[in-house]
């Protein structure tokens, strides 16, 4: 049985905010019984888009996640719901504009914090994956057909499928410790989730200083050596993929101007700013400037 | 035998009537919506017919013009003929009729009705739009964003989709770059503002009712003191336009020509026929007015300062951007982006169809420069190193830049040496013999903020590389820096480092793929600035192509005087201002002042504004309220779709539509005029009819009827529409077009668009300045310089005196001698209000910059409780309130206590603005970044202290010009403090007194 699926693409997304106007385009104002009451400009979108910006000037990093509702097969929504709402047998999930009324207590029961309270209506609601449109001969949801990085993805796949599509090409779910087996998958979460340890390269020559390029800069983690890399023309480099408060790291640097390292311990992205590299007869400190 | 055709047509032509009527309810409707006797006929009454229309009957017989209420006469046989042609020529129609070959009788809301009704019977029953499967109906329209599909149910607005095109349309165009091929999307690429239009046509904001203000007795006491305190009562449409219309002729007889003036925003709903400089201007034209003359808003810094080296006057001073795309992918290895941030500005109206262009340069490894205050979207989206820089500075980094390169030999000498002049003299300031100061990495450090050496490894590998220079939202000029004390400094830097660079070889250019699509630039659509419906010569683009493919009776505005729009506040306050002009004729006519008010002519006294976003897109913007309740401002009507803005400061409010309420015609992103082949933008040609969608909502009219009501009380409801409604006219657009070769006016009608295939790739036009670099004669599409600004050979140089780039410009040598703001050398001269203004600094130490909003085209699409105002990274609701956002690091947010999300007062001597705080790393320290243009302005009174709550953010930004002698807006340059708002909490009780929840 083929289902619907939804891929994003995180690093992608540029926040455009059309996949959420598209979505209040469709809903506010509209009725479509049996899929979903009108919505109401006054209650939060139900796709939201995250923000998350690592480092400082100048070496910084924003990623922008679209979160929605993940139409889980094992919905945490449908436990506390009943028969207020029911999955369809194309996988998507769809909170029954009727029977819902009132039901506040649908809206806490989302992990992914996907359902908006509709004041208006006293109801749950939901991005029901445009699922009157695709009833409707639509070939994908809304926001796939506004995005202009092509983010979204929607794909008709079986179960078996989809899970060997994912395990594959990478593809991860948000908070898969809860096992609520989502049906939104992400491409290149690690952006969302992971850390870089970065830094700029100086040194002073005859009294001028310049950025260094094509130094050696060395990751090191309990020291053992775990990555290396090189400065660019503006002296930066860069480690990324590294976990959230990881714990301590040691960047050792070498070039034929000076050496220089840096300790430090890995709660959020770290850009170390401009690291002055000692000529290698002198002693090796750490010069850093603000 | 012609006296036979003649009699045959009239006598057929009531037949055609009753059987039209009989066969389309529309028509039948509106023959009963008047009775009507007319005669149609020769003047000398030896052939005509007498009609009636009465209880929607048409009934004819034989009569005389005197009998007959409205009559139309024709001076001949052979007038009346080509008139009454199944197929008219409308330059024989439009000719008779500026020649009194024809003339119409009668009062003139009769005549208007009867000739648009006999227009009216040829568009009657065309098929608009498509009939879904699901029972909407498809109708198109084209916005400021792009274009969309509209689908519509019972007399509703459904939704809104972008533009897709479908297998029988025209195929894409495709290039080859480094082994790739490339192709576009075969859908409008929308910006955010275009999906907002259905919630801006039903937002609650709408005005749906002609309203007065209540204190506002035209025939006795008008109160203009209490403009935008005092509330409105609603009136007829009868009550509206009779005091509207008798107001226009109280001032003529009083005061004289000048005394009324039509302040005009730079935008308006897309469309050739509504747009401001078409309908409006006609309208206008045919009163009488005060021209507002506007500034270079966009262009400022390039029409002032960069076009004095290189020219480009027609295009106000920016590079013209032919073939950059194809050129860029195949040729660049680095692009810079300096103050440009296309993924926010569109390149005005393109929606994000540049962004899969810079997407494929990311997939082949082009390297990215960001050069910003703010990490804006762009660069967030593109990464690359990000150069942070204290805004209005940016001339002391480009001229850094400029000595290294002049140092290390790191610039095209060839092309410096035969291709430019005044090199030795711009080389002597570089390294400080001029003046003592070396303009090293070192020297600017201190003044933009950024490291020497992060400016000598950016001058390096951008001097040793084939590099686009990106600015502002084409990539080819414009940009936030150019709008401030600097800006003129700034873009003439840029040009000069281009002329170092060899400006035109391959890979060297101006551009960031937003502008230069290998699209057909010979099919003719016009553009907005082309004039529309005008019929005005003089201010618009009519007379290049418009007035001859569509001729149309000429209108002319006969009154001399001007009064600069920055200043126009400041004209009715004070009485008298001094600007310059925006001229896109030449170099030089940007060196004569002009002055208000003008001899012979009144000072104004009343005001005819439509919309209300002049607090939020003019400089200190405060002043417009003390203009508004100026005792010499006599009678104010805003014509206004929304309650916003300024609207609530007139005293008579007349509700226009939105655009889906009425006809319009329009191509995507295609300016016309000072944006010659704008459309280059985009990826495919796109032109729309702009269907009328659904009926005006309320009693809200278009802008198009509220004109042409107002002009028939004063006898001139004739002449305006020419007998034609909104699609009549559209249908005259249609037909002026190359359109009529490729696609039937009924087809047009039902599929909505026509895409227009891309050019052949043998004939894609060559890349720009291509032909200077390589000292040919100009070969690119664009009618000029004019021929006679050519000092050598026709075709050969360019528009400067010496035909070259000049280092230091022959004009202004000639012109500002006395003028130590714009000095023929670019000096670097540091901003009047920045961090070295020392009395201002202490008190207001962070610089703002407010740019072009991502999500709101200008006010467009803000406010209103429309959605873009629920925007996260818009608008922040706090306290049921839709704050606007400011934009701060962590260390200047922490120093003054200030968390995401915090409420804050941003101000200076200038007022006080409520705007929610967004903290992150993406601002420098020291900037505080935010958008111009919201569209609410609401001053309110808390805890003691009057503050601007709505986001109004051009109260706090300085009015004076750039430099003296031009009338150029600064915007960017001001100085602000910001600290946690105090009465925040006092806010939030009163929101909560009122009943809005707290969230």
């Amino acid at each position: 049985m083929s289902k619907w699926n939804l891929i994003i693409s995180v690093g992608r997304c540029e926040n455009c905010y059309n996949c959420v106007l598209a979505e209040r385009d469709e809903h506010v104002g509209n009725d479509y019984p049996g899929y979903a009451a009108p919505a109401s400009l006054a209650s939060e979108a139900p796709i939201r888009i995250l923000r998350r910006v690592q480092g400082a000037a100048p070496m910084v990093e924003t990623t922008y996640l679209p979160v929605m509702c993940n139409h889980c097969d094992d919905a945490p929504c449908m436990k506390v719901g009943g028969d207020a709402i029911k999955k369809r047998k194309d996988g998507i999930v769809v909170i029954d504009p009727i029977k819902a009324k009132g039901r506040k207590d649908i809206v806490r029961s989302c992990p992914y914090k996907a359902i908006v309270w509709n004041e208006e209506q006293q109801l749950p609601q939901t991005w029901i994956f445009d699922a009157h449109l695709l009833d409707g001969g639509w070939k994908g949801p809304r926001c796939q057909q506004v995005c202009p990085t092509d983010v979204f993805e929607a794909v008709q796949l079986d179960d078996a499928a989809m899970q060997e599509k994912a395990r594959k090409e990478g593809l991860q779910v948000l908070l898969p410790k809860l096992n609520a087996k989502p049906r939104v998958y992400y491409r290149g979460l690690d952006r969302w989730d992971s850390c870089f340890i970065g830094g700029s390269l100086s040194a002073s020559v005859d009294g001028v200083v310049d950025c260094v390029a094509g130094a050696e800069i060395a990751l090191l983690q309990g020291g053992k050596q775990i990555a290396v890399t090189h400065s660019d023309a503006f002296g930066d480099f860069r480690f990324g993929g590294l976990g959230k408060k990881s714990g301590d790291y040691r960047i050792e640097i070498r070039h034929g101007l000076g050496q220089a390292q840096r300790d430090c311990e890995l709660d959020e992205s770290l850009y170390l700013g401009e690291i002055r590299l000692v000529p290698s007869h002198q002693q090796c400190t750490v010069e850093q400037t603000a | 035998m012609k006296k036979i055709i003649l009699k045959t047509i009239l006598f057929a032509l009531p037949k055609v009537l009753a059987f039209t009527a009989s066969k389309h309810p529309q028509f039948r409707a509106r023959l009963k919506q008047k009775n009507c006797t007319a005669y149609m006929g020769l003047q000398d009454g030896s052939i005509g017919r007498f009609l009636q229309i009465r209880g929607g009957k048409v009934t004819s017989r034989a009569g005389t013009a005197a009998q007959a209420e409205v009559s139309i006469l024709f001076k001949d046989l052979p007038t009346a003929l080509k008139f009454l042609s199944p197929k008219p020529d409308m330059g024989e129609i439009v000719h008779a009729a500026k020649n009194f070959k024809v003339v119409a009788k009668g009062p003139d809301p009769l005549v208007v009705w009867f000739t648009q009704t006999l227009n009216l019977s040829q568009t009657v029953g065309l098929e608009m739009g498509r009939s879904m499967r699901d029972g909407t109906r498809r109708y198109t329209t084209c916005t400021n964003g792009g274009p969309l599909f509209i689908y519509v149910k019972d007399g509703r607005i459904q939704r809104v989709t972008p533009l897709e095109l479908d297998d029988k349309d025209a195929p894409s165009w495709e290039l080859q770059a480094r082994g790739k091929t490339f192709r576009p999307k075969r859908r409008a690429l929308v910006a955010p503002h275009a999906l907002s239009l259905k919630s801006l046509v039903y937002s609650d904001k709408r005005i749906l009712q002609p309203m007065k203000r209540v204190d506002f007795d035209p025939d006795g006491e008008r109160n203009p003191q209490n403009r935008g305190k005092s509330g409105y009562v609603p009136i007829s449409w009868d009550e509206a336009l009779t005091i509207v219309a008798k107001e226009i002729n109280r001032q003529k007889r009083v005061h004289g020509p000048g005394s009324i003036t039509f302040p005009m925003s730079s935008h308006h709903q897309w469309g050739n026929v509504g747009y401001y400089l078409s309908s409006l201007m006609r309208f206008a034209n045919l009163i009488g007015f005060t021209r507002v003359a506007a500034n270079p808003d966009s262009w400022e810094g390039w029409y002032w300062g960069a076009m004095h080296h290189f020219g480009n006057s027609m295009r106000v001073g920016v590079p013209a951007g032919y073939g950059a795309v194809e050129d860029c992918l195949k040729e660049a290895e680095m692009m810079v982006f300096w103050s440009c941030d296309p993924e926010s500005t569109n390149g005005a109206y393109a929606g994000f169809e540049g962004t899969t262009r810079r997407l494929w340069a990311k997939e082949l490894g082009i390297e990215f420069v960001h050069i910003d205050p703010h990490n804006n979207p762009t660069a967030q989206l593109l990464g690359g190193r990000w150069i942070p820089i204290r805004p209005q500075t940016d001339a002391a980094l480009a001229t850094a830049i400029m000595y290294v390169w002049a140092v290390e030999g790191l610039y095209d000498k060839e092309y410096v040496a035969s291709r430019t002049t005044g090199f030795d003299e711009w080389k002597a300031y570089l390294l400080g013999e001029t003046d003592g100061i070396a303009k090293t990495p070192e020297w600017q450090e201190g003044e933009t903020g950024v490291p020497a050496k992060d400016v000598r490894a950016l001058a390096r590998k951008w001097g040793n590389r084939k590099v686009y220079l990106a600015t502002g939202m084409t990539g080819a000029g414009f940009g936030g820096a150019g709008r401030g004390a600097t800006g003129q400094q700034w873009a003439r830097c840029l040009i000069m480092m281009m002329s170092m660079q060899g400006w035109g070889k391959p890979g060297v250019n101006f551009g960031c793929l937003q502008i230069g699509t290998p699209v057909d630039h010979h099919f003719y659509f016009p553009g907005y600035a082309d004039g529309g419906i005008s019929g005005d010569l003089m201010w618009t683009g009519n007379a290049v192509n418009n007035y001859q493919r569509m001729p149309h009776i000429l209108t002319m505005n006969p009154v001399k005087q001007l009064v600069p729009r920055q200043q126009l506040p400041d004209a009715i306050i004070n009485g008298h201002a001094t600007g310059y002009l925006w001229d896109g004729m030449s170099q030089e006519a940007q060196f004569a002042p002009f002055s208000y008010p003008m001899a012979g002519y009144s000072p104004i006294h009343m005001i005819y504004r439509y919309g209300g976003s002049s607090f939020s897109t003019v400089t200190k913007s405060g002043r417009w309220v003390e203009a508004y309740r100026h005792d010499s401002i006599e009678f104010v009507v805003n014509q206004s779709i929304w309650m916003e803005g300024e609207a609530q400061f007139a005293d008579i409010i007349l509700p226009a539509c939105t655009q889906l309420e009425r006809w319009d015609i329009g191509e995507w992103c295609n300016s016309g005029g000072y944006a010659h082949h704008g459309y280059t933008l985009v990826n495919h040609r796109v032109v729309a009819l702009q269907h009328k969608c659904i009926e005006p909502l309320g009693e809200s009219r278009s802008d198009y009827d509220i004109f042409t009501a107002i002009l028939e009380r004063l006898g001139l409801g004739g002449v305006f529409t020419e007998g034609c409604s909104e699609l009549d006219w559209v249908k005259r657009v249609f037909d002026s077009s190359d359109l009529p070769d490729h696609i039937s006016w009924a087809e047009f009608c039902r599929k909505g668009y026509y895409i227009v295939p891309p050019e052949r790739p043998e004939l894609r036009p060559p890349v720009d300045m291509r032909w200077f670099a390589e000292g040919r004669a100009k070969d690119l599409p664009e009618p000029f310089p004019l021929p006679s600004q050519w000092a050598e050979e026709f075709g050969k140089g360019l528009q400067t005196p010496s035909g070259k780039l000049e280092f230091v410009p022959e004009t202004l040598k000639r012109h500002t001698k006395d003028n130590p703001d714009r000095p023929a050398l670019n000096r670097y001269i540091p901003s009047w209000e920045g961090l070295g203004t020392t009395e201002l600094v202490g008190k207001y130490p962070l610089q703002m910059i407010a740019t072009h909003s991502r999500y709101s085209f200008h006010t467009s699409s803000d406010g209103k409780n429309g959605v873009t105002s629920r925007v996260q990274d818009h608008r922040a609701r706090i306290a049921g309130h839709d704050f606007w956002l400011l934009r701060i690091c962590p260390a200047d947010a922490a120093a003054r206590g200030i968390s995401h999300r915090d409420l804050v007062k941003i101000y200076n001597d200038r007022g006080a603005v409520i705007c929610a705080a967004d903290v992150s790393a993406l601002v420098v320290p020291g900037v505080v970044k935010s958008y111009e243009a919201s569209a609410e302005f609401q001053m309110l009174e808390v805890a003691g202290e009057t503050v601007e709550i709505g986001g109004c953010l051009n109260i706090l930004t300085p009015d004076r010009p750039q430099t003296q002698g031009t009338s150029s807006m600064s915007p960017n340059s001001c100085l602000v403090q910001i600290e946690k708002w105090q009465g925040a909490d006092a806010f939030k009780r009163l929101r909560a007194e009122v009943g809005v929840a707290h969230e």
